[in-house]
């Protein structure tokens, strides 16, 4: 096993596509580490992307946000004007394990690792982000839902690293939300979560909206029929219900040891009325 | 031996060490380097016993490899105490009876530590929620509170 920390995304990439045996890209390491010390996974070279400063900072642009792919999930809880844009994103992210774990999670860990109650990727899927990947081919730049294909498979191809979440810069009146269902009140895996995101007209009215759930398929569910019953409402009482049962329709999770299915698809559309209802609240404030 | 050849600060100290690629900072700080107030509980970053703080960043040292650490800054809980005066957090575990078993204990110091260093009058729920990656199976976490409390606040000279 080699271990590298090469300075620029050019040389990481290199080492990636020339890699003659297993690879692994480092990040927070937070599952990395996690793996090897299991005896799941026993890489011949270890990447660590750290030493790389452009994937460590998160920055606004005129578009939006830009986050590098070796922030830790701590340092987006700390960012304000991040928190005042997307919310429910850094709710996601700041749901991801204990302190400790904060200080090396990353949101494309999260992504890469591919599981479906990842925390941090429905509130991402909601919020119509964008991956930036690069490599051996150039760069390319696609919607996140498209990077997980199945639980701990992704899309990316042999020698592509994920340089950056991308996120578009807020229209007024915008807001999203993201919560889970865990039997215990922190520290805990999804046993079901949703993720809503809205954007309403100067009269209160929903214009544009997505939703998104996690733990309740192999991959992270946009719900496309659920936001179009929120597109044209003002999130009342009948709405709500409505979107509860498209949600719980669309979900196909599995029955195991966290829940079943009757009780994920009951929760999946419980969920989806409360965030939606805070996402709403904090489309209204802004 | 052949490995990686890091150089970094610890405590305030520099330090160097060789290690292997795939060794984690915990097993390097316990075994290599001696810190044994650094406990491996999971390994796997669930019960923070390996607490450390890097960079500023608290962290689990069982998910950091050893070569990671290289020009970084480290503290554990070696470095808490100045010569033979504890740490108002070390005195006031002592006085509240916070520990039993002790295993958790250096974890629970630097997770405290780092709690009142970003937050010097949290409440309650906030020290339950700040240390939440810290477990421990004597005390039953109230003992725990209260001296965090009580340190807080001989820590703001209140």
């Amino acid at each position: 096993m080699r271990y590298v920390r090469p300075d620029s995304l050019e040389d990481a990439i290199d080492l990636l596509a020339e890699a003659s045996g297993k690879a692994a890209i480092l990040a927070g390491g937070s599952d990395l580490l996690v793996r090897m010390k299991g005896g799941f996974i026993e890489p011949d070279l270890i990447i660590d992307i750290k030493g790389v400063d452009a994937l460590r900072r998160v920055s606004e642009n005129d578009e939006g946000f830009v986050i590098g792919s070796a922030v830790p999930c701590a340092v987006l809880g700390e960012n304000a004007a991040l928190r005042r844009a997307w919310p429910g994103v850094v709710e996601g992210a700041t749901l991801i394990g204990s302190k400790q774990v904060q200080g090396r999670c990353t949101i494309v860990g999260n992504l890469c690792n591919a599981s479906p109650a990842a925390d941090s990727v429905p509130a991402l899927v909601a919020a119509g982000a964008k991956a930036l990947i690069r490599g051996p081919a150039g760069s390319r730049t696609i919607a996140v839902e498209m990077i997980p294909v199945g639980p701990g498979r992704t899309s990316l191809a042999p020698g592509e690293i994920i340089e950056a979440i991308l996120l578009d810069k807020r229209r007024p009146h915008s807001g999203d939300a993201y919560q889970r269902f865990t039997p215990r009140t922190e520290m805990d895996i999804a046993v079901v979560s949703a993720a809503v995101n809205l954007t309403l007209d100067d009269q209160g009215v929903v214009e544009e909206a997505r939703v998104a759930l996690g733990a309740a398929a192999p991959t992270v569910l946009l719900v496309k029929e659920a936001a179009d019953i929120l597109i044209g409402s003002r999130v009342d009482i009948s709405t709500l219900d409505r979107l509860a049962e498209a949600c719980s329709s669309a979900c196909r999770p599995i029955d195991d040891k966290r829940g079943t299915v009757e009780f994920r698809k009951k929760v999946a559309g419980v969920l989806a009325k409360r965030v939606a209802l805070t996402a709403y609240q904090r489309a209204g404030q802004k | 031996m052949a490995g990686i050849a890091v150089s970094t600060t610890i405590n305030g100290d520099h330090a160097e060490f060789l290690c292997h690629p795939d060794e984690t900072l915990l097993e390097v700080l316990r075994e290599r380097l001696g810190l044994m107030g650094v406990k491996e509980g999971c390994g796997t970053g669930d019960c923070g016993a390996c607490s450390i703080v890097l960079d500023d960043r608290l962290v689990c040292s069982c998910l950091v490899l050893g070569a990671e650490a290289e020009g970084r800054r480290i503290a554990t809980v070696e470095g808490m105490a100045q010569g033979d005066r504890l740490h108002p957090l070390q005195q006031k575990f002592l006085e509240h009876a916070a520990l039993q078993c002790g295993i958790c204990t250096p974890g629970f110091l630097i997770a405290a530590q780092d709690l009142l260093a970003k937050n010097p009058d949290p409440t309650e729920e906030e020290i339950r929620f700040g240390l939440a990656g810290n477990l421990c199976r004597c005390t039953g976490y109230d003992k725990i509170v209260r001296a965090v409390q009580d340190a807080a606040s001989v820590m703001r000279g209140a």
